[in-house]
């Protein structure tokens, strides 16, 4: 074997071994940042009409509900886009892994603030939060009733119900 | 906002591990090539019998790679390719070294570390297809304990230990040497993981401060410190002070690890300067070592027949003469290190593959190192988190004190590079090792049903707070139990099975529970996993505040 191919043979093989090396870094790379976050920023690019839209809505049945709002969508906020249809139950909104909607905001708490149904109405209530539950300028104090379309501030996000 | 626009869902597949094969290609090419090229480089031509043993190589990456992916889907992709790398470096390696016709290097068995290497992957997936859940570990907590007990004081046993060089450390078995210190890192991982999930609280909260140092109990530290002077004891009558380091560092980590407390650290900062200084005064064998790492090229310390520099400085010699690039493959002169082929591997593949080369090799060490760790910071039970982490700073430490005892920024201690090195103990032990960290890599990466940050629950039986003022509708039954309200809405389940959640009805794979627990499990979440369970309140505040 000539004296030129060993030595490319032998920086071939470390360029090998770097090749390695770089590429289960680049494989690492996918993992650094956290998956949620990506998630939400891809879903907020998207501008929530991704193209998984169709196999989402086939797989969940529309809620039975004879009128009002459907689903309670994040308006504002790192979650925005965000959407949950709205069943008979009441959704918790917080910090805590436990809740419904689990929000990614310093400035809520770990339970919020519930959002639940009574006759044909939605209430949003206040759980005792740090920062308060807003809509407009009002910090709810009580049970409050919630219509379609009008935004609940909860720390930095916007929720609102939507038909 | 769009009308059709999807519920948040978590949107992974089962991964199909592309990434994985791609590695697995580079890593066989690197353990094959380097082996190529010792034949090409020597011999001048292919070794005998390289196409069989290429493929047996190969073949058992791709058992792996399919075992993998059968019970371990969501394990993580980086791992198996590392430690296949290392292993083929390692045997081509040992094989050059053996066809050097050394003297020296006589002991040097490619053949025989091929079939251990190959044992220890047979061993290593046939456990990561037994064992389903990690936690199922967590049982045998303290048979782990007295395991390693055992294991440690075997060689201690007349008749069975054997010793060589001066250290009690081997023991043989039908004529097979083994190194049951290596298992008994495992065992010992094991237990401390299992006893601190449960005990951290004490040991992070009742105690008295002294000095603004939180202070455990001394009788919450019973079975632990047990252990660990027993260990150390006998480590001390085996003259192995590697191994000692090693399940000292090991005890520290994780108990920083479980509870958070610095001064864990420098407590064992400061044990550990007492008991090394001690070391080097009583034991005259520690102090030589020390001397040789301060001194090696005094022709005093050089020319010494017993614990003398020689192989240290021949080490020295031999990565410079790699320098930035190396020799090449089978052109240097590594067999002139006293046993290049077991603790100097990586003086001298410094030799043959440079600066370069080495760089390579102890970031694919720190690859594994990170994904160990990355798997503890990201699986949801105690137990597991503390596994993984010990598991991985173990190794982690062992590399350190092993390379930086060759490149002598420690005094040199005699433990075994994992998957490197010749020894079959250490290589099962390691593959061992590796399926561990590999089955809760596995456990963390999986989509759960526990929600993560930012993403929408899937809404678990979980109680809600009592809540002040909550009107007139009850207030109390929710998440998964949707069905008794009594609402307007005629329809009380709702068609879905957890109501309030988006994603129970999604066609998304998430994690099923028949698929993760012990087959006589219940099915429901609450009933079948108590040690998740177990561990959440404890696990929570840990996770969150950051």
């Amino acid at each position: 074997m000539s004296e030129l191919t060993f030595t490319l043979l032998r920086l071939g093989y470390l360029v090998l071994l770097w090749v390695f090396v770089l590429s289960a870094i680049a494989v690492l790379r996918r993992d650094m940042g956290s998956r949620s976050v990506r998630a939400a920023r891809r879903q907020r690019s998207d501008g929530g009409s991704s193209s998984s839209a169709p196999a989402a809505s086939a797989g969940s049945p529309p809620p039975p509900r004879r009128s009002g709002p459907t689903r309670l969508v994040v308006t504002a906020g790192p979650l925005t886009g965000t959407t949950l249809p709205l069943s008979t139950s009441s959704i918790l909104i917080g910090r805590a892994p436990s809740c419904t909607l689990v929000l990614d905001d310093d400035y809520s708490s770990s339970r919020h603030a519930r959002i639940f149904p009574q006759g044909d109405q939605w209430y949003v209530e206040d759980l005792g939060s740090t920062n308060g539950t807003y809509i407009g300028d009002q910090r709810l104090s009580s049970p409050t009733h919630l219509p379609p379309g009008v935004g609940v501030q909860i720390g930095r996000s916007v929720v609102e119900l939507q038909g | 906002m769009s009308a059709d626009t999807p519920a948040v869902t978590p949107r992974q597949r089962r991964p199909l591990r592309l990434a994985e094969i791609f590695l697995l290609i580079l890593a066989l090419g690197g353990g094959v090539g380097g082996y190529a090229m010792v034949g090409l480089s020597i011999r001048g031509e292919l070794p005998e019998s390289f196409w069989w043993r290429a493929g047996l190589l190969g073949l058992t990456a791709l058992v792996a790679h399919v075992v993998l992916r059968l019970r371990a889907p969501w394990s993580d992709q980086v791992i198996l390719p590392a430690v296949v790398l290392l292993n083929g470096i390692g045997l081509s390696m040992i094989w050059r070294l053996e066809i050097s016709d050394s003297a020296g290097m006589a002991p040097a068995d490619a053949a025989g570390n091929m079939s251990a290497s190959l044992l220890g992957a047979v061993v290593a997936f046939t456990l990561l297809w037994i064992l389903r859940d990690h936690r199922w570990l967590r049982r045998y907590t303290y048979i782990a304990m007295l395991v390693g007990l055992l294991l440690v004081a075997l060689p201690l046993i007349p008749g069975l230990g054997e010793e060589i060089n001066g250290a009690r450390i081997w023991i043989s078995v039908g004529g097979f040497s083994l190194q049951p210190a290596e298992f008994a890192k495992i065992a010992f991982a094991v237990f401390f993981a299992g006893y601190l999930v449960v005990n951290r609280d004490t040991l992070a909260l009742a105690g008295p401060k002294v000095l603004g140092l939180h202070l455990p109990r001394l009788r919450d530290l019973g079975p632990i410190l047990v252990v660990w002077a027993a260990s150390l004891v006998v480590l001390v009558f085996q003259r192995d002070l590697g191994t000692s380091l090693l399940f000292f560092g090991l005890f520290v980590a994780m108990l920083y690890q479980a509870t958070a407390r610095s001064s864990w650290i420098l407590l064992g900062l400061s044990l550990f300067a007492v008991g090394a200084l001690a070391a080097a005064r009583l034991f005259p064998h520690v102090q030589a070592r020390v001397d040789v790492w301060l001194h090696p090229f005094d022709a005093e310390y050089y020319d010494r027949e017993i614990g003398g520099s020689f192989q240290l400085v021949q080490g020295q010699f031999s990565m410079a003469n790699g320098g930035l690039f190396g020799t090449g493959w089978g052109e240097g002169r590594p067999f002139q290190i006293p046993y290049a082929y077991s603790d100097f591997i990586y003086a001298a593949l410094g030799e043959e593959l440079g600066l370069t080369g080495l760089a390579a090799i102890l970031l694919t060490y720190l690859l594994i190192v990170q994904r160990g760790l990355k798997t503890a910071v990201t699986v949801r039970d105690g137990f597991g988190k503390l596994l993984a982490g010990g598991l991985a700073f173990v190794m982690a430490l062992q590399i350190f004190v092993v390379v930086g005892g060759i490149t002598r920024i420690i005094p040199l201690t005699g433990l075994t590079l994992p998957f490197m090195a010749q020894g079959g103990s250490s290589l099962l032990a390691n593959w061992i090792v590796v399926a561990l960290l590999l089955r809760i890599s596995d456990q963390a990466r999986r989509p759960s049903d526990l929600p993560v940050r930012g993403q929408v629950s899937p809404g678990r039986a979980e109680p809600e707070p009592v809540l002040v003022g909550a009107g007139s509708d009850g207030g109390t039954s929710d998440g998964a139990a949707s069905g008794p309200r009594s609402g307007p809405s005629g329809t009380p389940a709702a068609g879905t099975p957890a109501a309030g959640t988006p994603a129970s009805g999604s066609p998304l794979p998430r994690r099923r529970v028949a698929d993760r627990d012990v087959p006589d499990g219940g099915t429901g979440p609450a009933s079948s996993a108590p040690t998740e369970r177990l561990d959440h309140p404890d696990d929570q505040p840990g996770g969150e505040h950051r």
